[in-house]
């Protein structure tokens, strides 16, 4: 079972089925009420059901009674539509929310009386755990709650959270401490302290969130908001004072009739942003959506948000801008020793050291100097390990005591066998620290042979995705415990625009401060518990799955990848979410200029026939054109649904040039579009005679 | 609060003193120094009588006479006590009306013209006092009055061409003919 | 449209570029305390100010107190000049011996001189002493001027300042721009206006006889100088021969010239600028008209200086101009076509070398077309609404350019500060819809545009919008609001519109046709000025205070640049956008109705 690899078609039968019935639920008013523009549209309904009523029982309605229905109907139909959007948003969340739910099974958990794992056991059902109690998992059994290992270590099956069926380790101490409530633990056992109350667990936090029950308005939307409703008023006033103003002009050219309120409705709700207003708050909802399809969990929608708005993005250098491993790259030899040497005795002094570097120089000894691989054990050769005390690892074998390790390691360890470390190895030591690499001298006994290089592995497309950063105006800083040298040299080949060598926990959060207080927002990932405070301090953090739980509550996104790159596509889509909704109210604002033609003119050219000659549509007849207007409004909210969920197309391009290409598409595209759509529906209903 | 109130009050009188009674006694005492006719009406002398204003128009009817625009001041046109334009609108009957009304007077004073009347002969001027007319609407007259005068029509024109104000620089505003000054000239032939 | 229409528009508006800039910047000094070069004469006359009014010079207001010092100081305003033209009779300075003005008439003149509208429902020459002139209505043409200056330095300094609790101080701001900016530019601009003709004495009304007498059938008046009626309703007429004329006098030059550089508006005489005493030749018109749009130009220069990124103020006077000139044209082309009903009467309305052409009622000879149109769309544009010519006998379209100028906000160009300070709202919803459409949470010269912004924004045009609409509703539903009505058909309904368009955006022109001078015209005229006016000075106010408490968001490549033609292309498009869909309704019912009864 896996949560994450549920990706859903759009329309997905079964969300559809829900969605459909929901929309019909959301017509009461007490829910409509919360979005002021598709509540205006509802009282629309309304009225002119009544009107309708009115025409049908006493004959003498202000219109024909067939064209009050037709435009009650498909003002109904615009509500409708505009609820399906959203309950299409949510039912993706909800089908989320469902597989999620089904692995918080009740389970019998196993409470210790002590932390330790030889006291005694009182079998509770989970959700009688509180925070604080004790409890131990064993081989087989599900986590019962969220916590934290405090003794034991167990290979741990979290694909239910992350969807990631490979198991993990977890371990007391360190940074791999966290388990969480659902998860499966495959082998050993591990004593837990429970660290969340019954409800407030973290795959609780997660259902809430992709079901969208505690979401919460942001700012930016409920800002927006505000412009629509202000908006929508203006358009009231509009509506509502046409119809003293076509009395008036009733009586001043002495002839025709003055607007219907049928149709002062329809041109109202043709007027407000109800593509926008129907959409708003779908749009928020897949925006979380798509965080959570790419696997992140968002502690609050203004998390989501302010991903948008980041300025700096900090970085950790180690497996997220590099590979987490070094690569040997070069083999310098000392003076008087031929390079080939060098590299065979590195290899061989390799052979059985299986750290990523150690391979690495095998291979690179193989492929630039064609030493084939040989079997350690045929050898006889005795493999030295790496220890603490000697800071250095390598080989024994036949009499040849061959070494490697950090510069001044080795330089001991010649030394005291009476030999002396060259001032040409020395040089070649520090050109390459200068370099940012780091330096692995080989000795053979007394004698230095050489240095071998090993590189940070800047990892593939790192760089262009730093120049998209760069593009988008946020600017990127690698944090890093290497010295300045190093890192400025890793950070150089990166691309990254600024770096902080020999960070620490302090220094850390002291650069955050420092951005902020020049007004910029600051995003970064963190995983272990000394990354809780920078974590906490920063605007956008991203916490890693594996990370701590301190980690995990410092940080106001959780990435179940745990993947350190995660944070560029979190920023994207938080842009993406900011992006739909600007070109929707564009795209909505710019339709009213043609629906202005298509109904004025209707409304008043009975007043002064002159004003025909604004039906440059040449719509058929007045109730067709405001018939037609109506139709359009309701169907380009369904026709946005596909775009509203899945979010106007992000290109990593500077604002001027974001800012022209939607405005063209949306506002522009706004004005002519509606042209067309409402001329085509004027065809369909005058050949369908419906008007 | 009342110190805001005691500033308010005290900025508004020192603020009137100055504006209101400081600054335009300044200007007025400047500009009846130097430029005493302009300051007090551009006052026309005729005999060392007053006749008008050069920049106030006049009713003109007789035939000898040439007309200004239309005045639609009331109770009786180029009152200026009391400037006003028409205010008519452009599809108003009573706008219609009244440039047929204006146009039948000119055809009747002039049988003999059948000349395409020029516009501001037939349209009242925004203040009601315009006192010019176009180079166009003089010559339009000039052959009535040189009839009413006994005049050679080429006397006439050349009157308003001596008459008539060029645009300022060249490019600014409308050539013009001032009405009272062209009458002037008129009366002052003989 | 001729050639030298083309010409003048042009020059004009050049003109306009070309001065902007170095006032922009003396102003900038100005109000940024820095010397300015007139500080040796005007320094010890600023510091007797602040002495007598017992005014703390560094005394910094929030915006709250800002606020009121500008409520408290505009109603002492309004009540001395109500008192003012109450008493006038018994005051000096009344040569013509003028009684008291009527209470509504005052309460509506009033409040139109104190909300920089000089919306005018009296005749100047008429009614108003010499001493009301000049100590009453001069002084508040000066004063709402200077008020609306300072409310636009404090959004500045709001957009500047960081982390602060402060705006300025609001007396510093008023004297500042009454001292060092209006009066000398006034002192120069009257004393170039008497060069001209215009007129500026003390003495009474002068009577001449006139050349030709005239004969006359006038209405018979009674005692109280109303029309007699006969049994029929219709006026008495009697013979009358008028042998005389008066010449009417005042301080006029320097009162026209405050009223044209303070976008006030208010003329000395009933027909304000088309008067010849008010605006005698092409000269004295293009100073006047100069002058409605240098102060509102040159502050868009001041903006810039003063936020410390000249392009951003050039980016909205650059969307002014943009909206502006092409409305100008309009509105020159229309006029220049002529009214189609004297074409078919034998009328020539064709421009030629000696004749202007085009529609000529309500306008004057000297000025012709091109002259009238630049001046009814640069009025307009300003909050000024003085008027060279009558826009009531404008063609349909050629009168629409000017009402829709006063309904997209009075943000192009505008009021002196008003009108930058409601551009700057329009420049805030616009960073907030492309803000968003870019992917960020908008950001205007460094700070976000946050949900308090939005809401103040939304305010702003919101009450403007509803106070012209339901006053014009209002207006044509009951029977006090169509009586004054003076044209028939659709024009009529464009005079209502017009009214209520200038009543709330603080313009003062109107289809003048309209009879305001009523107590439903003067009493719902006064209340709109005074909520159109206040009630968007308030929520800007609370706009600044708000941005200064913010902290200054640094510019990146991700930060929507808003001093780029696009930007201005996209603020252009909102306000057009919403002031043409928010007036389309409207229009379509009056002036385009009307146009197009002629196809």
């Amino acid at each position: 079972m896996s949560a994450k690899k549920i990706k859903r078609s759009l329309f997905e039968p079964k969300i559809v089925r829900r969605a459909l019935l929901d929309s019909v639920g959301k017509l009461n008013p007490v829910y409509q009420i919360k979005n002021p523009v598709m509540f205006v549209v509802e009282t629309g309904s309304v009225l002119t059901t009544l009107l309708f009523l009115h025409a049908l029982i006493t004959g003498r309605g202000e219109a024909s009674a067939v064209f009050i229905l037709q435009i009650s109907v498909w003002l109904w139909i615009t509500v409708l539509f505009a609820n399906f959007a959203e309950s299409m948003a949510e039912g993706r969340g909800k089908a989320q929310a469902d597989a999620l739910r089904k692995t918080r099974k009740d389970v019998v958990a196993k409470r210790l009386s002590k932390p330790a794992r030889d006291s005694g056991v009182t079998q509770v059902p989970s959700s009688g755990l509180k925070k604080g109690d004790v409890v131990l998992v064993e081989a087989g059994d599900i986590v019962p709650m969220d916590g934290e290992v405090i003794e034991g270590v167990a290979s741990v099956n979290e694909s239910a959270i992350t969807g990631e069926s490979a198991p993990v380790i977890r371990e007391s101490g360190g940074d791999r401490s966290a388990v969480t409530g659902g998860t499966l633990v495959l082998s050993d056992w591990i004593v837990v302290r429970v660290t969340a109350s019954p409800g407030e667990t973290f795959l609780d936090r997660m259902i809430g969130m992709v079901e969208g029950a505690k979401r919460q308005k942001t700012p930016n939307e409920i800002a927006l908001d505000i412009l629509l409703a202000g908006l929508t008023i203006i358009f009231l006033l509009v509506t509502a004072t046409l119809l003293p103003f076509s009395i008036f002009s009733v009586k001043a050219a002495g002839q025709g009739s003055p607007v219907t309120i049928t149709v002062l409705v329809a041109l109202l709700v043709c007027l407000i942003p109800t593509t926008i207003g129907g959409l708003l708050s779908a749009i928020g909802i897949a925006g979380m959506d798509r965080m959570i399809q790419a696997n992140v969990i968002a502690m609050s929608g203004r998390a989501v948000e302010a991903a948008g708005d980041v300025d700096v993005l900090l970085l950790d250098k180690t497996g997220t801008i590099t590979l987490g491993d070094r690569q040997a790259t070069l083999f310098i030899s000392a003076p008087g020793v031929d390079e080939k040497n060098l590299a065979d005795a590195a290899q061989l002094s390799s052979l059985a050291d299986e750290t990523p570097e150690g391979r690495s120089i095998v291979v690179l000894a193989k492929e630039k100097y064609g030493i084939r691989e040989r079997d350690i054990h045929a050898l006889g050769a005795q493999f030295v390990p790496f220890s603490a005390q000697t800071r250095m690892s390598g080989v024994d074998l036949n009499g040849r005591q061959i070494r490697k390790g950090a510069a001044d390691a080795v330089e001991k360890y010649v030394q005291k066998q009476g030999g002396t470390f060259p001032a040409g190895v020395r040089a070649a030591v520090d050109d390459i620290a200068r370099q940012g690499a780091t330096p692995l001298v080989v000795a053979e006994g007394p004698s230095v042979l050489g240095v071998v290089r090993l590189n940070d592995i800047i990892k593939g497309g790192i760089k262009e995705r730093f120049a998209e950063m760069r593009q988008m105006g946020i600017k990127t800083v690698m944090i890093t415990g290497d010295n300045p040298l190093t890192a400025a040299a890793v950070a150089a080949e990166a691309g990254v625009d600024d770096f902080l060598a020999q960070a620490t926990p302090e220094t850390k959060l002291k650069l955050i401060r420092e951005h902020q207080a020049g007004g910029r927002l600051v995003a970064m990932t963190g995983d272990g518990t000394n990354d809780a405070p920078a974590l906490a301090q920063a605007d956008v953090a991203v916490a890693m799955n594996t990370g701590t739980q301190a980690a995990k509550e410092a940080g106001n996104l959780v990435d179940l990848d745990s993947n350190p790159t995660k944070l560029i596509e979190i920023v994207e889509i938080g842009k993406q979410l900011l992006m739909t909704r600007g070109t929707l109210t564009t795209f909505s604002i710019s339709n009213d200029v043609a629906k202005y033609f298509a109904i004025l003119p209707a409304a008043f050219v009975s007043i002064y026939p002159a004003l025909g000659a604004l039906n440059i549509m040449r719509l058929s007849t007045p109730q067709s054109a405001v018939l037609s207007a109506v139709i359009f409004n309701a169907l380009i909210i369904i026709f946005l649904i596909p775009l509203a969920l899945r979010g106007v197309k992000y290109k990593p391009l500077g604002a001027q040039t974001v800012l022209r290409n939607n405005a063209l598409i949306y506002g522009v595209g706004g004005l002519i579009v509606p042209f067309i759509g409402i001329k085509l529906i004027d065809m369909l209903i005058t050949a369908l005679h419906m008007a | 609060m009342p110190r805001m109130i005691r500033n308010s009050v005290m900025s508004l009188l020192f603020m009137t003193a100055l504006t209101g009674i400081v600054y335009p006694l300044v200007i007025t005492g400047i500009a009846q120094v130097a430029f005493p006719g302009r300051a007090n009406g551009s006052i026309v002398e005729e005999n060392g009588k007053p006749v008008g204003s050069a920049l106030i128009g006049q009713q003109f009817g007789g035939p000898g006479y040439f007309w200004g625009r239309p005045s639609a001041t009331t109770p009786y046109p180029y009152n200026s006590a009391s400037s006003s334009g028409s205010n008519l609108g452009p599809n108003n009957p009573d706008l219609i009306r009244a440039v047929q009304s204006r146009i039948d007077a000119l055809r009747a004073a002039d049988p003999g013209n059948r000349r395409p009347i020029p516009v501001d002969l037939v349209t009242s001027s925004a203040s009601g006092l315009d006192p010019d007319i176009s180079p166009a609407a003089a010559i339009y007259q000039a052959g009535r009055v040189a009839r009413a005068r006994g005049l050679d029509v080429a006397k006439v024109r050349d009157l308003i061409a001596e008459n008539t104000r060029e645009r300022f620089l060249g490019i600014f505003g409308e050539p013009a003919v001032n009405v009272l000054r062209l009458n002037l000239a008129l009366d002052n032939l003989k | 449209m001729t050639g030298n229409d083309i010409l003048q528009t042009v020059l004009y508006f050049g003109a306009l570029a070309v001065l902007a800039g170095p006032l922009g910047l003396y102003m900038a000094r100005v109000y940024e305390g820095a010397p300015c070069g007139l500080d040796g004469v005007l320094g010890p006359l600023e510091r007797l100010f602040y002495r007598v009014c017992g005014i703390r010079q560094d005394e910094e207001m929030d915006w709250k107190q800002y606020a009121t010092a500008v409520l408290i100081f505009s109603a002492a305003g309004v009540f001395l000049l109500y008192f003012l033209q109450r008493v006038q009779g018994a005051l000096p300075l009344n040569p013509q011996k003028f009684g008291a003005v009527t209470p509504g008439l005052s309460f509506n003149t009033a409040l139109s001189f104190v909300t920089n509208t000089n919306w005018q429902n009296y005749s100047g020459e008429t009614a108003m002493s010499y001493l009301t002139q000049m100590a009453g209505l001069a002084v508040q043409n000066f004063l709402s001027a200077a008020a609306g200056m300072a409310a636009l330095v404090a959004l500045i300094r709001g957009f500047k300042r960081h982390s602060a609790n402060t705006i300025g101080n609001f007396w510093v701001d008023m004297a500042r721009g009454t001292l060092y900016i209006l009066m000398p530019l006034a002192l120069v601009y009257s004393l170039l206006l008497v060069s001209q003709g215009v007129v500026q004495s003390f003495g009474k009304y002068r009577t001449v006889d006139l050349v030709e007498a005239g004969n006359y059938e006038i209405p018979r008046l009674d005692a109280g100088g109303n029309a007699v009626k006969d049994a029929n309703g219709d006026p008495v007429m009697e013979k009358a021969k008028v042998t005389r004329q008066v010449i009417p006098l005042g301080p006029a030059a320097s009162q026209i010239a405050i009223k044209q550089l303070g976008t006030n508006g208010g003329g000395f005489f009933n027909v304000n600028s088309a008067h010849p005493f008010e605006n005698p030749t092409a000269f004295s018109n293009f100073l006047e008209c100069l002058a409605i749009l240098l102060i509102p130009a040159a502050l868009c220069i001041t903006f810039g200086k003063m936020v410390g990124d000249r392009r951003q103020g050039l980016a909205l006077l650059a969307a002014m101009f943009l909206i502006l000139v092409p409305l100008t044209f309009l509105c020159a082309w229309a006029e220049q076509g002529g009214n189609p009903h004297l074409a078919s009467m034998g009328v020539d309305q064709a421009a030629s070398a000696l004749q202007p052409g085009g529609n000529m009622e309500g306008k004057e000879a000297r000025f012709g077309i091109a002259d009238s149109t630049i001046w009814a769309a640069a009025t307009t544009a300003a909050s000024n609404g003085s008027v060279n010519s009558m826009h009531d006998s404008y063609m349909p379209l050629g009168g629409m350019v000017p009402m829709l100028l006063i309904q997209f906000g009075e943000v192009i160009f505008g009021g002196v500060g008003s009108g930058l300070y409601g551009m700057l709202i329009f420049a805030i919803i616009t960073v907030f819809v492309a803000g968003l459409m870019v992917g960020r949470t908008p950001e205007y010269l460094g700070k976000k545009i946050e949900i308090f912004e939005m809401k103040m924004a939304a305010l702003v045009v919101l009450i403007v919008n509803a106070l012209i609409k339901l006053g014009t509703a209002i207006a044509v539903s009951t029977k006090a609001g169509t009586a004054g009505i003076a044209n028939p058909g659709p024009h009529g309904f464009s005079e209502v519109l017009y009214a209520f368009s200038s009543f709330a955006g603080n313009n003062g022109s109107a289809f003048a046709g309209l009879n305001g001078n009523t107590v439903f015209y003067n009493t719902i005229g006064g209340i709109l000025m005074f909520f159109g006016r206040f009630w968007v000075i308030i929520p800007v106010l609370a706009i600044a205070g708000s941005l200064a408490k913010k902290k200054q968001v640094p510019a990146g490549l991700g930060t929507l640049p808003t001093h780029t033609p696009l930007f201005v292309v996209f603020l252009m498009g909102v306000i057009v956008i919403v002031g043409a869909l928010a007036f389309m309704p409207g229009l379509a019912l009056g002036p385009i109705a009307e146009q197009l009864m002629y196809h």
